[in-house]
């Protein structure tokens, strides 16, 4: 059996620039034009496989508009492996913005997390207001991963993640057990809870992925 | 903040995250605000430079502690007894998901000058010093007792009537010792008073039967605790508040409850902008805090807590190395009226440094000397590297708040779990919404959506 890893993906990038486009997209392959800030979309998965076999399962964490009043918690960056910190190419202020959060992000999360800047709406390139140029000299400054997307036509999504999933360490544990992040109910090396619930005959699913 | 809210939350202590997260589940439009940059108000876990900022503003944390990152004090020391209600809401609502926990590895008591684990099971039970051989025979026939108890079988209760007859009684009926019954009702009932000894003894065989079952679920203790520490805890139900949108602002300064000509609730304040909404829920810090606000007294102090935050570099002497204990004084061993409590954690929860332990000893303050009254817990605990004391007031509000729409949460006791704070989740929810608290599952719900 091929190696399976697991990571702690987070979003990050001000509101409105597509961040939760760009996870169903990437998740469900889905397009909502009118899609409202995010209700309910808490806690998605998806798993890419790799050339040579090897399957990276992403738990992709939203800020669900915590970010809105620079009140995340410290609990999201807690244990991430990799982050998506998202601009809009149409709005110069975006890229502002995430120049911001990756500050917050090396200054919060661990030192090891693997950054991707991310430039969405590549779609409205006629209303594009970041050049290509300015935002890959800035990621190459920072040392961060770069690319342009389209929630909207899935151009550059799955990419993007595949980039990340190539690029994140595999010498952790295999088996659903990649970083250490908090799922996998059965992995993990606590008490679990839900397990619990289980033996006293209550509802409930193994794992909550 | 032009927008109008169900509800709006002041303060992001557990009770109030809880509150929060089940609202939103419910569909209320929530706006949950907290003067501090931090999330958990009274219940947060501080690093160490959130540490200093409260306790010593003046100086700042020495280097020799460590990194600041790998630190998250709590504030009040509790733990989450496996079998009890918010493990029910932990796993109902699946914050969970967001969070890991590790036993807490030992539960000890404090008898005659030393201190003894609480057996987890019987063959520590035969083993332990806390009872005589004689004793243990006859400890065995009580719990014997409560374990066979079946409400509709008259068999099963020896002639005694829970909810009629006294603990004493039942007591008495076993023959049980005086040592044996401090350590039963204080240290698995977790009574912090003797009160419970004249009253009916169903509560006291609800809370035995809740300890022995918690013990039972993980095997070294009836505690689980949170990774990374309590403050956790409020962050994981905020994250649930947030995803059914709510909307979170910190650092956020509370001016003023505005209210109509009649009291009744209309806005919160801050600086010049109101924002308003039909309700309003809070910590007592919100409120006044015992003092007059806008001509009201909405809180009241129902007594003092005196908590000593201390930094070790080994664990507490006589737990068997533990890297995590309780351990509970109770009060006739040291001649007051409530227990003391010691709650231990350490780098095993992520809570601090390699090789550094917090131990938080706390009691119901008695006399005008309350960093006086935790000596007998201090000195147990070998050489204290620091500490950090606080004298804290509990509060409970004046008013239900049906009548006005504001709603007000009770401060952390000194319990050791969380009993009583999911009690006070259940009261203030039946006031906010007008019927009592129904946990559903996070997938029934979403499969309605």
């Amino acid at each position: 059996m091929s190696k399976q890893f697991q990571f702690k993906l987070v979003l990050l990038g001000e509101s409105a620039v597509g961040k939760s486009s760009l996870v169903l997209r990437f998740v469900k392959d889905q397009f909502d034009d009118y899609r409202e800030s995010t209700i309910g979309a808490a806690f998605l998965t998806q798993t890419v496989t790799l050339e040579d076999g090897t399957s990276v399962k992403f738990e992709i964490w939203d800020t669900a508009g915590q970010e809105r009043y620079k009140s995340l918690a410290p609990m999201y960056y807690r244990n991430a492996n990799c982050a998506v910190v998202v601009y809009d190419i149409t709005q110069s202020a975006s890229l502002e913005k995430a120049r911001s959060w990756i500050r917050e992000l090396q200054r919060q999360a661990d030192p090891s997390i693997i950054i991707a800047l991310c430039g969405n709406k590549s779609d409205l390139a006629a209303r594009r207001q970041v050049s290509e140029e300015e935002a890959r000299k800035y990621a190459e400054e920072e040392g961060l991963m770069w690319g342009e997307t389209s929630a909207k036509s899935g151009e550059g999504v799955t990419e993007i993640f595949t980039e990340i999933a190539k690029k994140l360490p595999k010498n952790a544990p295999a088996a659903g057990r990649g970083g250490p992040g908090r799922t996998g109910a059965g992995a993990r090396s606590g008490v679990d809870l839900n397990k619990q619930a289980n033996a006293q005959g209550e509802q409930n699913e193994q794992c909550n992925c | 903040m032009d927008e109008e809210y169900d509800v709006i939350v002041l303060g992001t202590g557990l009770t109030e995250c809880v509150l929060s997260g089940l609202l939103s589940v419910e569909g209320k439009k929530v706006l949950h605000m907290d003067r501090n940059d931090y999330y958990g108000g009274d219940s947060a876990s501080l690093n160490l430079t959130q540490l200093y900022r409260k306790f010593r503003p003046d100086l700042s944390p020495p280097a020799e502690l460590g990194r600041d990152r790998d630190y998250a004090v709590d504030l009040i020391p509790k733990f989450i007894i496996a079998s009890g209600e918010l493990t029910k809401i932990l796993v109902h609502t699946d914050v969970t998901r967001y969070l890991e926990f590790k036993q807490i590895a030992g539960s000890f008591v404090y008898r005659d000058g030393k201190i003894s684990k609480v057996p987890s099971n019987e063959v520590e039970a035969l083993k332990s010093p806390l009872m005589g051989l004689f004793e243990k025979r006859r400890a065995k026939k009580f719990f014997e007792f409560l374990q066979g108890w079946k409400d509709e079988d008259p068999a099963t209760h020896q002639g005694l009537d829970l909810d009629k007859d006294t603990m004493q009684t039942v007591y008495n009926k076993f023959g049980l010792e005086p040592g044996t019954q401090d350590f039963i009702g204080h240290a698995m009932a977790l009574y912090l008073t003797d009160d419970y000894k004249t009253k009916p003894a169903r509560p006291t065989y609800e809370r035995i039967v809740l300890y022995t079952s918690s013990m039972a679920r993980y095997g070294k203790s009836p505690y689980i605790y949170p990774l990374y520490g309590l403050g956790e805890l409020p962050q994981s139900f905020a994250r649930l508040s947030a995803i059914y949108g709510g909307t979170y602002m910190l650092d956020k300064a509370i001016d003023e409850i505005v209210t109509d000509a009649d009291g009744k609730f209309i806005g919160v304040r801050s600086g010049n902008e109101t924002v308003k909404a039909k309700q309003v829920v809070g910590d007592p810090s919100y409120f006044g805090a015992g003092k007059q606000t806008d001509g009201k007294v909405r809180v009241v102090e129902e007594g003092k807590v005196v908590r000593a935050i201390c930094i070790l570099k080994h664990p507490i002497p006589g737990t068997e190395d533990s890297d995590s204990a309780q351990v509970i004084i109770p009060q006739n061993q040291v001649g007051r009226k409530n227990d003391i409590y010691i709650a231990c954690v350490s780098s095993t929860h992520n809570v601090c440094a390699k090789e550094v332990y917090i131990a938080i000893v706390s009691t119901i303050v008695e006399t005008d000397k309350p960093e006086l009254e935790i000596n007998p817990g201090l000195q147990l605990l070998g050489t204290i590297h620091d500490k950090f004391v606080s004298i804290s007031s509990l509060y409970t509000p004046t008013a239900p708040g049906t009548d006005d729409n504001i709603f007000i949460t009770r401060s952390y006791d000194a319990t050791s779990h969380f009993e009583t704070v999911v009690e006070d989740v259940h009261d203030v929810w039946q006031r906010v919404v007008g019927k009592d608290l129904v946990l559903k599952k996070r997938e029934d719900i979403e499969a309605q959506a």
